[in-house]
C-alpha cells in the first residue's frame, strides 16, 4: 500500500468511525441507533451553516455538535423515556435531517443542492499521516478514551450493565434511565463529528445527502469491530479502504464509475454477510420498564 | 434477637389482595423458611422487605427499630440481601464484575481491582466457593451463576439474605451444595429467609418455618414440631397424600423400541441405548441430569437425528420420521422446558390449547380457516377438565402459574389419545397441588393403558410412580433396577458406578 492510499485510507475511515463509536455507545446501553445518519447529516449542515453566518469554524463546530447532542435527547427522549420503537424514532431521525437541510438549505443558499462554500479546518501535519484535519486525530483519541472508559472505569461497567440486563442493574441501586440517556445523547454527539468531518474537514460545504450512507455503514463498522472501539477503528479503517480504492479507481478510469462507486456498499454487504451470524450484540434493544 | 419483625403487613393489587396483614418474626442467626403455594404471597412479602413493592399498610422492624424501605437501595443500605428467583446478573460481564456493579471500589477513576480480588478472596473463605472470576456469566451453568449473586449480596454487606425459591432451577447435587452453603452463612452469624415450596428442603434446612395460603399467615413452627404430613396441610389446606397407589394394570405389548441408538455432539452423545416400553407401563429414566436426557427425549420426539440403531413404534421404524408424523402416531411430548419447547408464552389459552394441532379435522373449517368456535369450546371443556384456575380461555398462558401452564401443555398432548407419552421433568417447579395433580394423571394415563416413558432429576418422582426404572450415565443406560430398591442402588448407578457393584442385572 503506498504512502497515499494509506493516508486517504484514514481519511476516508473517519467519518465512518465516528458513527460506529457512537452507534457503540448508543448499542451499549441498548439503543439502536438507526439514526446515526440524519445526525451526521444534521451536524453537517449546521456546521456549514454557522460557519457561513459568523465566519468562525469553531463556532460552527460548536454548532453542528450541539445539534447531535439535540437529537441525542430527543432519541433518549422517546426511546427511553417513553419506550418509543427504536427503528421507528431512527428512522424518522433520518427522514427529518434530510428534509430538514434541504428546505433550509433551498431558503439560505437557494439552492437544495449545495450551499455556498465556507472557511473550514486547517490541516496538520504528522509525520505518515500526512496533512489531516484534527478531526482525524480526534478520532483516534477517542478510540482509546472509549476502550479506558467502558472497560476499566465504574461508569464504563454501569453502562454495559445497564444496556444488556437493566433489570439487574436496578436492583444493583443503579440508576437505569440516567445511564441510558447519558449513553445516547454522548453517542449522538461523537456520530455528529462525523458528520462536521465531511463538511467543515473536507469538503467545506454543504451537499445535500453528502453523508451517502456512512451512518449505516458506521453501523455495520460497529458490528464487524463487536461493539468495542478498538474494534469499530479496525473495521472503519477497512471501509475507509474500500473508500480510497473507490477513488483512486475512479482515477484510472478502467470500469465504469458507477460500478466503482459501489465498492464501499459491497465490501459493507461481504463483511456483514460473512461475520455477523457470529456477532451477538451485548445489549437488549428494548425499553426498560419499571414494574 | 429478633433480626427482623414484620407486623400487619398488606399488598393488594387490584382487587387482589397478594398479603393480608402477614406478621413476621425472624430471630437473628437461624435460617427462617417461608413456604406456601404458587400465589400464596411469598414473593410479594420479600419483594415488601426489599423495597421492590410498597406495602399498602404494616411496618417493619430491623433490630428492634421501626424502618422504611422505598427501593432495594434503601434495602442494601440497611444490610439486607436478596437473591431473586430469576437471577439478577448481566449474562456478558465477567463474575467480578457481576459482583461489584454498582459498589465498584475506585482507584482514582479506575475499578481498583486489586482490591476487588482481595475482598472477592475474603468472601470465598467465609463461603466455600471458589470461582474463576474472569469467567463470563454466560459460560457458567445455573448454579454457579446463582452462588455469583449470592457473593454479589455478601459483598454489598448484606446481614440479612432472602433466597426467593432458589432451589427451583438446581439440578439436586447443586441443591445439596446451596444448603451446605446457607449452613454455613448462618453459622457465620447471618440471618436467612428461605423461600421455597419443597418440604424437603425446608426440612433439611430451616430452625424454623412459616407458612402462608392465598395471602395469609397460617402459622410458625419450630421445624422440630413440623412434618410434612402438618406442614403440607396448613400450604394446601387440605390432606395430601404423598404415597400414590399403583394399581395392578395389565402390560401390554411392546409399543416403543430403541435398538443401538446413538447420536452425536453437540450435547451428550448417547451411545447404544436400547430398550422396550409395553403399553400400560411407566418406565422411569433416573439420572443425574445432563447424562443424555434431554438427547434422548429429542431422538424419541424428532427433534434430533441419531447417528446410528433404531427407533421403533408399534413396530414401525420411525428413527428419520418427523416430528409432525409422529405425533400422527400417537407420541405425545410433555417438555422439560416448556417455556421454550411447550407454549408460547404471549398466546392464549385456547390457542396453546391447539398448538401443532390446528390443521385436525375438528378445529378446521374448510381449507383455510380454524374452526374458532370449535377450538373455543374444546378450550373451555379442557378447563374444566383439568381444573385449570384462570378466569376464561382469552387470557394470556404468561398470566397463568406453572402449574396451570403445565396442566394446559398435559391436556393438549393427552387431548388426541396417544398412545405413547414421553413426559420429562413434569413436575418441575410446580407446587405441592398441581406436582400431586399431575402424578396423578400420569398414573392415570397408564391406567387406561398407554405407555409413559416418565425422565425426572426427581428419584422420589421416578421411585413413586415407575414400573421399572433406567438409570443414565453419561449418554448410556448403566442398569435397570425396580422402584423399590434402596437409594443408595441408585445412588451407585446415578454416580456411574458399575452395575456389578450395585449388583443389579443389566437392562436388556
Amino acid at each position: 500500500m503506498s504512502l497515499s492510499l494509506f493516508q486517504a485510507m484514514v481519511r476516508m475511515a473517519t467519518p465512518i468511525l465516528f458513527a460506529a463509536l457512537g452507534g457503540c455507545l448508543c448499542e451499549r446501553v441498548g439503543v439502536i441507533n438507526i439514526g446515526l445518519e440524519g445526525i451526521m447529516l444534521t451536524a453537517a449542515f449546521f456546521g456549514v451553516l454557522v460557519t457561513y453566518v459568523t465566519g468562525v469554524p469553531l463556532l460552527g463546530f460548536l454548532g453542528g455538535l450541539a445539534s447531535g447532542v439535540a437529537w441525542g435527547y430527543v432519541i433518549a427522549l422517546l426511546t427511553v423515556r417513553f419506550y418509543g420503537n427504536q427503528i421507528v424514532v431512527g428512522t424518522g431521525v433520518n427522514v427529518f435531517g434530510l428534509g430538514l437541510s434541504a428546505f433550509l438549505s433551498q431558503k439560505i443558499w437557494g439552492s437544495r443542492g449545495a450551499s455556498e462554500a465556507v472557511q473550514g479546518f486547517e490541516s496538520i501535519w504528522v509525520p505518515y499521516l500526512g496533512e489531516q484535519t484534527f478531526f482525524v486525530y480526534l478520532g483516534f483519541i477517542l478510540v482509546f478514551a472509549l476502550q479506558f472508559f467502558l472497560f476499566v472505569t465504574p461508569w464504563g461497567l454501569r453502562l454495559r450493565a445497564v444496556g444488556e440486563n437493566p433489570q439487574a442493574a436496578d436492583t444493583a441501586g443503579i440508576n437505569v434511565f440516567r445511564y441510558k440517556t447519558l449513553g445516547v445523547v454522548v453517542g449522538s454527539a461523537i456520530a455528529s463529528l462525523g458528520g462536521l468531518f465531511l463538511s467543515l474537514g473536507h469538503l467545506r460545504f454543504f451537499a445535500w445527502g453528502m453523508t451517502s450512507g456512512r451512518g449505516f455503514i458506521g453501523l455495520a463498522a460497529m458490528i464487524f469491530g463487536k461493539w468495542t472501539p478498538v474494534g469499530c477503528l479496525l473495521a472503519s479503517l477497512l471501509f475507509g479502504l474500500a473508500d480510497a480504492l473507490q477513488m483512486r479507481l475512479q482515477a484510472l478510469g478502467i470500469l465504469p464509475s458507477q460500478v466503482i462507486l459501489l465498492i464501499p456498499y459491497l465490501v459493507t454487504i461481504l463483511v456483514l454477510s460473512g461475520f455477523v451470524g457470529r456477532a451477538t450484540p451485548p445489549a437488549r434493544y428494548e425499553p426498560y420498564k419499571k414494574e | 434477637m429478633i433480626a427482623l419483625a414484620v407486623r400487619g403487613l398488606t399488598k393488594r393489587f387490584g382487587d387482589i389482595v397478594a398479603n393480608d396483614h402477614i406478621d413476621l418474626d425472624v430471630a437473628q442467626g437461624e435460617i427462617h423458611g417461608l413456604l406456601g403455594e404458587n400465589g400464596a404471597g411469598k414473593s410479594v412479602l420479600s419483594s415488601c422487605i426489599y423495597g421492590l413493592y410498597r406495602p399498602d399498610s404494616g411496618r417493619i422492624f430491623l433490630w428492634g427499630k421501626e424502618v422504611h424501605i422505598t427501593s432495594p437501595f434503601d434495602a442494601i443500605r440497611l444490610g439486607i440481601g436478596m437473591v431473586h428467583q430469576h437471577l439478577m446478573l448481566v449474562p456478558h460481564l465477567s463474575v467480578w464484575e457481576n459482583i461489584v456493579l454498582g459498589r465498584e471500589p475506585r482507584r482514582g477513576i479506575q475499578v481498583d481491582r486489586k482490591k476487588v480480588l482481595r475482598d472477592i478472596e475474603k468472601l470465598f473463605e467465609e463461603t466455600g466457593f471458589q470461582l474463576d472470576l474472569s469467567e463470563e456469566i454466560a459460560n457458567l451453568p445455573v448454579g454457579v451463576r446463582q452462588q455469583v449473586e449470592i457473593l454479589k449480596v455478601l459483598f454489598r454487606g448484606a446481614d440479612i439474605l432472602i433466597l426467593d425459591e432458589p432451589t427451583a432451577v438446581l439440578t439436586p447435587q447443586e441443591v445439596d451444595q446451596l444448603l451446605a452453603t446457607l449452613r454455613r452463612l448462618k453459622a457465620q452469624g447471618k440471618t436467612i429467609i428461605f423461600i421455597s415450596h419443597k418440604l424437603k428442603e425446608v426440612f433439611a434446612l430451616c430452625d424454623r418455618v412459616t407458612v402462608l395460603r392465598r395471602g395469609k399467615k397460617v402459622g410458625t413452627l419450630p421445624i422440630g414440631e413440623a412434618t410434612p404430613e402438618i406442614l403440607a396441610e396448613m400450604m394446601v389446606g387440605r390432606r395430601v397424600f404423598f404415597e400414590f397407589p399403583k394399581e395392578r394394570v395389565e402390560k401390554g405389548g411392546v409399543l416403543l423400541t430403541l435398538r443401538e441408538v446413538s447420536t452425536n455432539p453437540p450435547g451428550v452423545p448417547l451411545k447404544g441405548i436400547s430398550f422396550d416400553v409395553r403399553s400400560g407401563e411407566i418406565l422411569g429414566i433416573a439420572g443425574v441430569e445432563g447424562n443424555g436426557q434431554s438427547e434422548l427425549v429429542e431422538v424419541l420426539v424428532g427433534l434430533r437425528r441419531p447417528k446410528g440403531g433404531a427407533v421403533l413404534f408399534q413396530g414401525k421404524d420411525i428413527t428419520h420420521s418427523s416430528p409432525k408424523e409422529r405425533i400422527r402416531l400417537g407420541i405425545a411430548h410433555v417438555p422439560e422446558d416448556r417455556h421454550r419447547l411447550g407454549v408460547i408464552l404471549d398466546f392464549s389459552i385456547w390457542e396453546n390449547l391447539v398448538l401443532g394441532f390446528e390443521t385436525e379435522p375438528p378445529f378446521r373449517k374448510g381449507w383455510i380457516t380454524l374452526n374458532l368456535q370449535a377450538i373455543r369450546s374444546f378450550a373451555r371443556q379442557k378447563i374444566r377438565e383439568f381444573e385449570i384456575t384462570v378466569p376464561h380461555e382469552n387470557v394470556p398462558l404468561r398470566t397463568l402459574s406453572g402449574g396451570n401452564q403445565q396442566k394446559v401443555v398435559v391436556a393438549r398432548e393427552l387431548a388426541f389419545e396417544p398412545s405413547l407419552l414421553v413426559a420429562c421433568q413434569p413436575t418441575r417447579g410446580l407446587d405441592v397441588a398441581a406436582t400431586e395433580y399431575l402424578r396423578n394423571l400420569l398414573l392415570a394415563a397408564r391406567r387406561k393403558g398407554k405407555a409413559v416413558l416418565l425422565i425426572s432429576a426427581d428419584l422420589d418422582e421416578i421411585r413413586a410412580l415407575s414400573d421399572r426404572v433406567l438409570v443414565m450415565y453419561e449418554g448410556k443406560i448403566v442398569g435397570e433396577l425396580a422402584p423399590e430398591s434402596d437409594e443408595y442402588q441408585f445412588g451407585l448407578l446415578m454416580g456411574g458406578k458399575g452395575f456389578d457393584e450395585a449388583g443389579v442385572a443389566s437392562s436388556s
